[in-house]
């Protein structure tokens, strides 16, 4: 595989949003609004190319029976590295993402890809699977948090369509989440990953 | 494989370590002056002198005075449990107990609905005086408009501001004398060493 066609993998034949299901927890709870989503989606990407890279190139060291905990070990400082430079350095993003970034650690797509990707491929192809299923990622949450954002308050990214009072409440709340993120993935299935 | 683990446990507690000592002052520096533009924006004047602060138990609350030493009020950090987590705000009070202004520090409140507090009450409740007036949303019989749909974090928020001022007008009433004698036997009774 090269790695153009890895990076295509991860943002449609095996999307982490709306075809390997993972990371459900971060997809329902943060996608409130777009750009939430969309940041969440991006914070993630970042860990993930990191990780990734790190792992494939630290893999043969590590004897199998300790691999899950080695790769925690590595993906949990990462974050908290992360958290400490956004923190000193850009804290107008800390203010609007702070409480999501630690919820990166128990994201199930950055261990799986570490067992999945990173622990058969070389580092290279590995940083190229990172922004494909992060690029995935980012995309489904950006995609799940506009269509409860319009549905619900009636805006796109804060810029207001057709007025808040025509918003379905519903959908920026959790069963709202649920059915928007259902629907999305039956869409996706039927017409992006078909094509 | 004991070994391969620790060693990785060393690293990574090492580079944490090290990057935490890079951004901690940086960190403590940044919502050092979020705090201070904070009071400033809350007390509705930039000529001002923040003391140290004091803590009771949930409060924390800044004694103001202006440049030339004469008392402004007091800036309180109150919280209170909100739709979702706790809502912690930093409001403004002078020396009656007027609401001279307040902004909300932390909340977790649902976007679109609860985390307009911010703005919403903006209009609503400064000039207040929470001991004088009736300080609960129009639904339980109140002064205040609540969030529509957002009763729940109206209530909460309201709660976390008449607190503070609670807290504040007894401590002014009862004990601020004590408080400060307290801090001037402190001063008054150094250590001696010979």
């Amino acid at each position: 595989m090269n790695n153009f066609k890895v990076l295509v993998n991860g943002i449609i034949k095996e999307n982490p949003t709306f075809v390997l299901l993972l990371g459900m927890c971060p997809t329902l709870g943060t996608t409130s609004s777009a750009l939430n989503g969309m940041s969440m989606g991006l914070a993630t990407m970042c860990v993930l190319i990191v990780s990734n890279f790190l792992i494939a190139l630290i893999k043969k060291l590590i004897p199998d029976a300790v691999r899950i905990p080695a790769y925690i070990v590595v993906i949990a400082s990462l974050v908290t590295v992360l958290q400490m430079l956004i923190k000193a350095y850009a804290p107008e993003i800390d203010k609007s993402l702070g409480l999501f970034i630690p919820l990166i650690v128990v994201n199930c797509i950055i261990l799986g890809r570490a067992e999945s990707f990173a622990a058969k491929n070389g580092p290279i192809a590995s940083i190229f699977d990172g922004i494909g299923i992060g690029l995935g990622f980012t995309l489904g949450l950006t995609a799940l948090g506009a269509v409860r954002e319009l549905l619900g308050t009636g805006a796109i990214f804060g810029v207001n369509l057709w007025g808040e009072e025509y918003g379905m409440l519903m959908f920026v709340l959790a069963p709202g989440a649920f059915l928007a993120l259902g629907y999305l993935i039956v869409l996706f299935n039927k017409y992006v990953k078909k094509a | 494989m004991l070994v391969v683990l620790t060693v990785i446990a060393i690293i990574a507690a090492g580079v944490l370590a090290s990057v935490n000592a890079v951004t901690a002052p940086q960190i403590e520096k940044i919502n050092a002056e979020n705090l201070a533009a904070g009071i400033k924006a809350v007390m509705g004047s930039d000529e001002i002198q923040v003391s140290d602060p004091w803590e009771k138990d949930a409060f924390v609350v800044y004694d103001i005075n202006d440049k030339a030493g004469a008392k402004l009020g007091k800036a309180v950090v109150t919280s209170e449990n909100g739709f979702s987590g706790a809502i912690k705000v930093l409001v403004g009070f002078n020396t009656e107990g007027d609401i001279l202004g307040y902004t909300v520090l932390e909340h977790a409140e649902t976007p679109g609905l609860g985390a307009k507090a911010n703005e919403w009450f903006q209009d609503k409740i400064v000039g207040m005086n929470p001991g004088k007036s009736n300080f609960t949303v129009s639904k339980d019989g109140g002064d205040v408009d609540a969030i529509t749909a957002s009763t729940i974090t109206s209530r909460a928020f309201l709660k976390a501001i008449q607190n503070a001022y609670n807290q504040i007008m007894a401590e002014t009433d009862a004990t601020s004398g004590a408080r400060q004698q307290t801090t001037a036997s402190d001063i008054e009774t150094p250590e001696v060493i010979e």
